[in-house]
């Protein structure tokens, strides 16, 4: 198990008042904290060995390449990716998505074609697909969705067909919680030729991850909901697919030969890391890395199965609540309160010092589903704590007296 | 524990009586069946919506009225400018848009003739709400920039 109070220790921003209380951050999902070590690791790497990578013959020059190879190996063994040559480093999740709808859907899909996509996903992993349908002239096609928010998985052969050439879906949805089953997704999708995209953004950092056993094809995450720095994310894919496309940005460090008029593209991964990417982030990340690997990703979700379980017990004796989404979920709650407005309520907790999200976390798809114009989430990670959730159900009752007192109720 | 007594300033100074009046009983709220123009206007981060319609003759603003939906802020915010704009001249409208928005950046006297409006002075102390304060306002000025002639 997690000693969360020790992991507490490790981050410095947990340690302030606001608006006169300790802070309770419940807004891991949009960006996680950082450790200590992750922002000592990028301090280390401006102040001891900055320097460009791949192409400086120099003392700091070697250190910082190795450096850099190295967080690729770090995330490689992260997602049991079969080689290291296999993990891209982009900017963040929506670069990794892009990058597979601009060099491979562009180039592999035509009319007549299917493109399955969830209803519940981030606007990150729909509208690439959006855009790519348009420039191509297949067609979106949607999984159905169940009551409490579940993608239906009894008539997948209805849904991917034989016309269906990428299924892109997410492994753990932002709003709903909900964990899909993506291996039986990418199961069927592989017998029908299809190609599947897993959205990893909400799985990475808070559940073991095998993009092997998983079965897809390609895989998307951000670095900075994983405890590590923004500006990184990662892009895995098979190798026989990425070696069979087309760059997705010309320039630097992407061509093995330049002439005038033509260039030979680099190898994996370099072919899809134009220009100097952000060093620092990526080494940062390998430090993310390393500590979640220390904390063991077993005892990281088992930690938050047990803190959303507990939240959603506490927060169904809210009078007035409403709570979507599944029952098995991920380590995060969206709920609305009475007639409350979420920022309303956002800003009446965050003068109690609680940090929560408000809005329709780029969904908006699955809010009008949910028939709301928007939701308040609070979403968990390694350092929150049952006293967190004690803090955010008080602070709901305060907003219902609150709004009941001032609104003359 | 009663949160105004932990926080006596800032909360009631956001949420003050006349601004919940307005969102629990908008002013205004509806459609008009033949506006001069309307507008639909909406905050993409957080979902707020608005639709205003304006009915305009002679230079003057005879009819505001708006539908949608929002926080508290947006909603009353919405409400009390339909109420201020109403039998204005599009000149005078315009100028209590740039009062509005002075308002918002802290200046609480360029607020004074918006009437109700005033109260939301208050908002300018919370960066995150001032968008959904000025989302009406904004449609206002939009509707305005729209009018033919
Ligand atoms: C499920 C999901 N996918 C994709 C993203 C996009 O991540 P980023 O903004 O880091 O690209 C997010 C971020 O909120 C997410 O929750």
């Amino acid at each position: 198990m997690i000693d969360v109070q020790a992991v507490r220790r490790d981050f410095p921003v947990l340690d302030q008042m606001v608006n006169g209380r300790p802070l309770v951050y419940l807004d891991s999902a949009a960006t996680a904290q950082k450790p200590r070590v992750v922002i000592e690791t990028v301090e280390r790497y401006y102040a001891e060995y900055n320097a460009n990578v791949h192409r400086a013959i120099h003392a700091l020059g070697e250190r910082a390449t190795i450096r850099y190879e190295e967080a690729r190996r770090k995330v490689a063994r992260f997602i049991n990716a079969p080689e290291p040559e296999t993990v891209i480093f982009v900017k963040n999740a929506t670069e990794a998505i892009n990058l597979v709808a601009y060099s491979w859907a562009r180039n592999n899909l035509a009319e007549g074609d299917e493109i399955v996509v969830s209803p519940i996903e981030h606007h990150s992993n729909l509208v690439p697909w959006q855009l790519a349908a348009k420039a191509t002239g297949a067609r979106l096609r949607f999984f159905e969705v169940t009551e409490d928010g579940r993608i239906r998985t009894d008539n997948l052969d209805d849904v991917i067909t034989e016309r269906t050439k990428l299924v892109a879906v997410t492994h753990a949805s932002n709003v709903l919680g909900t964990i899909v089953p993506v291996k039986e997704i990418a199961y069927a999708a592989r017998r029908k030729g299809a190609v599947v995209l897993v959205d990893g953004a909400q799985s990475t950092p808070h559940m073991p991850v095998d993009v092997q056993a998983l079965g897809c094809d390609f895989f998307a995450f951000s670095g900075h909901k994983m405890l590590g720095p923004t500006g990184v994310g990662v892009l895995w894919g098979r190798r026989e697919l990425l070696e069979n496309m087309e760059p997705f940005l010309g320039g630097g460090d992407m061509i093995s030969s330049v002439s005038l008029t033509e260039s030979r593209w680099a190898d994996l991964p370099y072919k899809f890391e134009a220009g100097t990417p952000n060093i620092a982030a990526v080494i940062g990340l390998g430090a993310a890395v390393d500590y979640l690997t220390g904390l063991g990703m077993e005892n990281v979700h088992a930690h938050e199965q047990q803190l959303v379980q507990y939240a959603m017990a506490e927060l169904r004796k809210v009078p007035g609540l409403t709570i979507y989404g599944p029952e098995h979920r991920g380590g995060l709650v969206t709920f609305n309160l009475e007639d409350i407005h979420p920022h309303d309520l956002a800003t009446i907790l965050n003068e109690e010092g609680i940090a929560i999200r408000a809005g329709h976390h780029c969904a908006e798809p699955v809010m009008r589903w949910l028939g709301v114009p928007a939701t308040a989430r609070a979403s968990f990670y390694v350092y929150n704590t049952e006293e967190d959730v004690d803090r955010l159900v008080a602070g709901l009752h305060t907003a219902r007296e609150f709004f009941g007192h001032v609104a003359g109720k | 524990m009663s949160l105004e007594s932990n926080h006596p300033v800032r909360l009631s100074e956001l949420y003050r009586e006349v601004i919940m009046d307005h969102y629990r009983s908008p002013r205004n709220k509806g459609e008009l069946p033949d506006p001069t123009v309307s507008i639909d206007l909406n905050n993409p981060t957080c979902g707020d919506e608005i639709s205003l319609y304006l009915l305009v003759k002679d230079g003057v603003v005879q009819d505001a009225r708006f539908s949608g939906q929002g926080c508290s802020i947006s909603q009353a915010s919405a409400s009390m400018m339909t109420q201020a704009v109403k039998g204005k001249t599009v000149a005078e409208a315009r100028d209590m848009v740039d009062r509005f928005k002075r308002m918002m950046h802290g200046d609480e006297e360029a607020g004074r003739p918006l009437g109700d409006a005033v109260a939301l002075h208050g908002v300018s102390k919370f960066p995150v709400r001032i968008k959904c304060a000025l989302l009406s306002w904004e449609a206002l000025e939009r509707s305005l920039e729209q009018l033919p002639g």
